[in-house]
């Protein structure tokens, strides 16, 4: 179980509709601690990918222009009810997390 | 299907700029391997032009009515900016950017078999300002979209 990622598959009408919530800081690297009045190293999800049926379905390339604990949602035709999809995401420091759900 | 996969991707990279067109050229990348590459230069950019070129190939756009933004006017807080993009049109890849950041762009999406045009997600801007989400389909053929709307107090659209 996936301690950073929440996800929820929805099917309706042939297509389905995954989202998903991600716990991660998003630093931009631009950003001065306000104690150290240091840079915060630059700490992002580079790349989410979503896979269904063997299939990437979506990969997001991000930057540090996300927003911190990112939300992502997309839309995917052929996907049925009780299907397995997995999306996983990698970040800049090489951390990654993923998770494994059915569609409802 | 895998020819056109491939061959989607040799005019990716022919037309980025440095080693990385010319390692696919000389095969010594798999597709697999540059489709999951994150396109650093892409992302490095510091103008928009720049961005749009590095992940599309091509610094043209082209205003489209096709594509939807949801987006608010005025952000209520920069850090979390929800946008969500969606178009009709077989997409290959969205990106969205944020003009005023210093690396406009925030999140590309490249989509996959039976992905539907639709992306949502929150980025982050202190001055989000201009909005250009890009669809981009075909091969040769890529069509390039534009639609942008200057966020200011007065909410006045600037181009559509």
């Amino acid at each position: 179980m996936s301690k950073t990622i929440k996800i929820r598959a929805q099917e309706k009408g042939g297509v389905v509709t995954v989202k998903a919530l991600m716990t991660h800081p998003m630093e931009t690297g631009t950003r001065k601690d306000s104690k150290t009045g240091k840079l915060v190293p630059a700490h992002f999800i580079q790349e989410v990918t979503c896979e269904h049926g063997g299939n990437t379905v979506l990969t997001a390339l991000w930057s540090g222009g996300v927003s911190k604990n990112p939300y992502l949602s997309f839309k995917f035709s052929g996907g049925k009810n009780g299907d397995p999809i997995k999306l996983s995401w990698v970040d800049n420091q090489g951390e990654s997390d993923s998770i494994e759900a059915t569609i409802k | 299907m895998k020819t056109s996969m491939k061959r989607r991707v040799f005019l990716k990279g022919s037309v980025a700029s440095g080693a990385l067109g010319v390692a696919v050229g000389a095969g010594l990348l798999t597709p697999q391997a540059v489709l999951a590459a994150w396109p650093k230069a892409a992302f490095e950019a510091k103008k928009v032009p720049e961005a749009i070129n590095a992940f599309m190939g091509s610094e043209t756009t082209e205003a489209s009515d096709k594509i939807e933004i949801k987006a608010p006017d005025i952000a209520e807080n920069g850090a979390v900016v929800p946008i969500t993009v969606s178009t009709d049109m077989a997409a290959e890849s969205i990106a969205v950017i944020a003009e005023n950041n210093p690396s406009p762009l925030a999140a590309a999406f490249e989509m996959g078999p039976g992905a539907q045009g639709y992306v949502s997600t929150r980025s982050e801007g202190g001055r989000p300002a201009l909005r250009q989400p890009q669809g981009r389909q075909g091969d040769h053929r890529r069509l390039r979209r534009l639609i942008g709307y200057l966020r200011t107090p007065r909410r006045q659209p600037l181009k559509h």
